[in-house]
């Protein structure tokens, strides 16, 4: 496979960054899976594509709308109805994919170059992030695992929390770089590491 | 202006696009009834009061809605999935809402 480059690269500066005197709070990495699949089920298909996604994966979704669950090398979580986001740290899951979805089932999409995946952590990453999207962050209407479809300034973005307090920010790849950016202001009132 | 997506919860309007009036009916396209096209396309009932209209959360999961809207007080007092017919809108868990 050819070498991915990082869209970040000429803003991503590894170190403690803004107002850290009393502290990190936020912790800002780019996770670069090998693989982000998108999955869609036809109408009527959805339980064979999560049976699938399950065969693959050996995730098992949970119930219910922006449900999903996060096992530190794959990820999966619902963003909208029987639309499914799947990223993986090794190259290869759309291959995988395109043997189980078969066409009667729905439709597999490779986004692997296509989205940045960005991970937030910290004490203040839920504060933060609230300052950039408009739902609610707070653990009761955001369980660990699930995800998030909403926008920031018109840019598309996916959000699945993988801890208590952290999260993973799939966003469109030409748009990264200055999300990045805006991160990074966002973050410097708490002090932030980029590691 | 909140908007509770079937799929996603209550999210803010500027994450939704208004698709037009949800009362128009589009005839055949075979249809060469230039009445019920006419009335297709200009035809709007500007109700001061409760309005059905489309709108897609186009900034969310992407999904075609049904809403009730009045016109009036801008309150929603319905919204459901377009396709499938009205289909019921509660399809979050409970534990999911706020």
């Amino acid at each position: 496979m050819v070498e991915r480059l990082s869209p970040l690269e000429p803003e991503f500066h590894v170190g403690s960054h803004g107002n850290f005197e009393h502290g990190v709070e936020i912790l800002l990495t780019e996770t670069r899976p090998g693989s982000i699949v998108q999955l869609a089920a036809w109408p009527g298909e959805e339980k064979k594509l999560i049976a699938a996604i399950r065969a693959v994966t050996g995730l098992a979704l949970p119930d219910g709308a922006g449900g999903g669950l996060s096992e530190g090398v794959k990820a999966v979580f619902g963003f909208a109805p029987g639309k499914f986001t799947v990223s993986d740290e090794a190259e290869g899951l759309a291959h995988a994919f395109a043997k189980a979805v078969t066409p009667a089932i729905g439709t597999v999409t490779d986004l692997s170059h296509g989205r940045t995946a960005i991970r937030i952590a910290g004490p203040k990453a839920e504060w933060v992030l609230a300052k950039f999207f408009a739902i609610d962050f707070a653990l009761p209407a955001f369980p660990v695992g699930a995800g998030r479809s909403t926008v920031h300034h018109d840019v598309f973005a996916q959000i699945q929390r993988t801890g208590t307090d952290q999260f993973d920010i799939y966003v469109f790849r030409s748009f990264a770089r200055s999300f990045w950016k805006a991160l990074c202001h966002a973050s410097e009132e708490v002090g932030y590491e980029v590691q | 202006m909140l908007i509770t997506c079937p799929y996603c919860g209550p999210r803010d309007v500027i994450e939704f696009t208004y698709q037009g009036d949800g009362n128009r009916e589009r005839p055949d396209p075979a249809s060469q009834n230039f009445e019920a096209w006419n009335a297709y396309v200009y035809d709007r009932l500007n109700p001061a009061g409760d309005h059905n209209e489309l709108w897609q959360h186009s900034g969310g999961c992407r999904a075609h809605l049904r809403v009730v809207r009045n016109t009036l007080t801008h309150e929603i007092s319905s919204v459901a999935f377009a396709r499938g017919n009205h289909a019921p809108a509660a399809r979050r868990k409970s534990e999911d809402k706020p």
